[in-house]
């Protein structure tokens, strides 16, 4: 009792000490550091983004350099880091080892024959290696969550922040139209869209974001309704600050919290929701790599290789854990009544 | 005498809600002249806060501005005049909202809000916050803007102000942070400031060093405040002039001295019996009877007749003019009260109120008024 009477006596003499900041980056990733859970998820995410740049550099960019005659004259091209530092090339037409079993196991079409060390997770439908394959398709499923996430992100917390922020008939009209998109089902959309557009992987990724913009503009729009009552809003009304500068500078940072949370949620959600796009069809074309398109061409050969889908499966499923723990570790992070 | 800065006349602010029309100022006017420290007192509800707001045309939906004129500098902030049809309407003369944000706002009119601990945004450092104000209403870089910034801070008394630039608004106490909100209004350079009960959420101690430092820096820069409270002790120690506001309406303005010693209508009057007051001692303190009446609804007459202790039927019957009851010579003393009317104040018949009746004998009245 004695020592909480002094303390707040001297209070507000605050000499050099000061408390320690409680909002920003540094703050948040020092909460989550000590969150388990969330760290594993943060581990995950960590190596699948090393691993999807890798690929990108591996299969995209080196793709790239190698038309140039000066970097083709270095030896640069399409997978050379794979081909150098693994025994097995990505694209073999020659592999006549179709479906073989992944290492130390057998299946139906290898019943007397274990796999090998060459191939440890097996090889696919064309003899592929899977291992490869999982590797290369990583770049297309962190893309593809961050891209799609990002895209309903920013549209999502602009149509939010200024209906919210503003109000009347420009809410009316917005919130209207965002939930125009929530009652068409989201498949369905997507589909349309990318059928009016084009079945590419680019406007997979766009038709998602758009479809997902309700999710976000609602969130941020409930926070904003409380934030724009705040006195500084009107505090910085009141000092000639421009609508456009309230609402990025000061509406929207104060009301970003939840929405940094459900992005991080919503990653893992659109990895799935493009796999089941792949899988039908609607994603990445062969032969570029896809989780989804791996899944779907295993359906056929599910009996004499089950690992063929087993593996994709597996690598969808600890991507989208590993948001959710991260979205998970933020949200209590970011959470005042939790952090006491 | 020179033109005053800040002319208010007949300002009305009304908000449409679905239960009525809420007259939460109806036609106030004073001046504020230069260097000159005016208060506006009166109880909560009283709209001191919306004629404040009004004033830099802040007020949101539903609220709106229905009528008067606010002139600054020869500028008018709001004007109306009558259309074709009858109807009131905005003035060419009006500035625009454009004009109101990029000459009025911050630069030349800023405002002191009342809880430190909400003023400030929270994801933001003081100083960038102090910087973002000052680039916007001075024409000046953004490293001479933080020079001014890291100034400011140390003028309002701000310890180490260049490490305290970088600190969060929580990391500061309710008084320091006043002090911050002080040096941002300051820091645009303003010829007027309106406080809106800057030390009510502050603790005595602290208060009075903000009250302090007020002072100090009105002397220094020769800024005019329109000081909004409900504390006519801080009203005494700060003002020059007083507005006391009641339901939507300045009913009294005086000099400082005179509205403490001259004091002529009968609210203020038992506002000040209602606060303990060092030249009198009395053993138990008076407070005003009742509560405020609703905005909605005002009652006629006189607006402060259901609890006046001096209240008689005509009270009750005759809306007060608002005019001068000064002794000649002496500086102008503005009332609305029938008392200094000549409408029959001397022989009408007592009225019972719930400061002259018993409790709740406003409510017996009231509710034979509805019969």
């Amino acid at each position: 009792m004695a020592t909480t009477t002094g303390s707040s006596l001297d209070a507000d003499e605050s000499g050099p000490e000061q408390p320690e900041a409680r909002v920003g980056l540094r703050y948040t990733l020092s909460q989550v550091k000590r969150d388990p859970t969330a760290l594993v998820g943060l581990g995950i995410i960590v190596f699948m983004t090393l691993v999807a740049l890798v690929g990108f550099v591996d299969g995209v960019l080196f793709d790239f350099l190698g038309d140039f005659d000066t970097f083709a004259n270095m030896g640069v091209h399409q997978y050379v880091l794979a081909e150098t530092f693994w025994v097995n090339p990505v694209n073999d037409p020659g592999n006549a080892q179709i479906l073989r079993p992944p290492v130390y196991l057998t299946n139906q079409l290898y019943p007397n024959e274990a796999g090998t060390w060459a191939h440890p997770l097996g090889t696919d439908h064309r003899g592929r290696d899977i291992l490869v394959r999982l590797f290369y398709g990583t770049r297309i499923a962190i893309t593809v969550g961050i891209v799609s996430t990002g895209i309903a992100l920013i549209l999502g917390t602009l149509v939010g922040a200024v209906a919210g922020y503003y109000g009347g008939w420009i809410d009316d009209a917005l919130m209207r139209g965002s939930e125009t998109l929530y009652a068409i089902p989201f498949l369905i959309l997507v589909i349309a869209f990318m059928t009016a557009f084009g079945q590419k992987l680019t406007y997979a990724m766009i038709g998602v974001g758009i479809a997902t913009i309700p999710t976000f503009a609602r969130l941020i729009r409930s926070r904003v309704l409380s934030v724009r009552e705040e006195d500084f809003i009107e505090a910085a009304r009141a000092a000639g600050v421009r609508d456009r500068d309230i609402i990025l500078r000061h509406v929207v940072p104060n009301s970003f919290a939840p929405v940094l949370v459900q992005a991080t949620l919503q990653i893992g959600v659109n990895i799935l929701i493009i796999a089941g796009l792949s899988f039908l069809g609607y994603g990445a074309q062969p032969p570029t790599p896809s989780w989804g398109q791996m899944l779907s061409n295993s359906r056929q050969y599910m009996l004499p290789n089950a690992w063929f889908s087993i593996w994709p499966g597996i690598a969808i499923l600890i991507t989208v854990v590993g948001f959710n723990l991260i979205g998970d570790g933020l949200r209590d992070a970011l959470d005042p009544r939790i952090n006491n | 005498m020179s033109e005053p800065i800040l002319k208010v006349e007949n300002l009305k602010t009304q908000f449409f809600t679905e239960e009525g029309t809420v007259r939460a100022v109806d036609g106030i006017s004073f001046e504020v002249n230069e260097g000159e420290l005016v208060g506006l007192v009166g109880e909560s509800g009283a709209g001191k806060s919306v004629a404040t707001s009004s004033i830099m045309r802040l007020v949101e939906d539903p609220g709106e501005i229905v009528g008067g004129t606010v002139t600054y500098k020869g500028k008018k902030l709001i004007d109306f005049e009558e259309g074709p049809d009858g109807e009131l309407r905005r003035s060419s003369e009006m500035l625009s909202n454009e004009q109101m944000r990029k000459q009025i706002r911050g630069k030349e009119i800023a405002i002191i809000f009342q809880d430190p601990m909400e003023a400030l945004n929270p994801v933001f450092k003081v100083g960038a916050q102090l910087r973002e104000f000052i680039e916007i209403n001075r024409d000046v870089s953004g490293k001479e803007a933080k020079r001014i910034a890291v100034d400011m801070l140390r003028e309002v008394g701000i310890p180490e102000p260049e490490k305290r630039y970088d600190s969060y608004p929580h990391q500061f106490s309710g008084g320091m942070r006043q002090r911050v909100i002080i040096a941002m209004a300051l820091a645009c350079e303003p010829d007027l400031i309106i406080a809106d009960e800057p030390t009510t959420a502050l603790d005595v101690t602290v208060e009075g060093q903000i009250l302090d430092l007020v002072d100090e820096l009105q002397q220094k820069y020769d800024t005019s405040f329109v000081w909004v409270t409900h504390d006519l002790g801080v009203v005494a120690e700060i003002c020059d002039r007083v507005n006391v506001m009641y339901l939507g309406e300045i009913i009294e303005q005086a000099d400082v001295d005179d509205l403490f010693h001259k004091t002529r209508h009968p609210y203020t009057e038992a506002l000040l019996d209602s606060i303990p007051r060092p030249d009198q001692s009395v053993d138990e303190l008076n407070p005003i009877k009742g509560v405020m009446p609703e905005a909605i609804n005002p009652p006629s007459g006189c607006r402060f007749h259901t609890r006046c202790p001096d209240a008689r039927t005509v009270c009750r019957e005759v809306h007060p003019a608002y005019q001068d009851v000064s002794d000649p010579g002496e500086a102008r003393h503005m009332v609305s009260c029938v008392k200094y009317e000549n409408v029959g104040y001397d022989d009408a018949e007592p009225l019972e109120t719930e400061a002259t009746g018993a409790f709740g004998g406003g409510l017996v009245e009231a509710r034979g008024d509805g019969q």
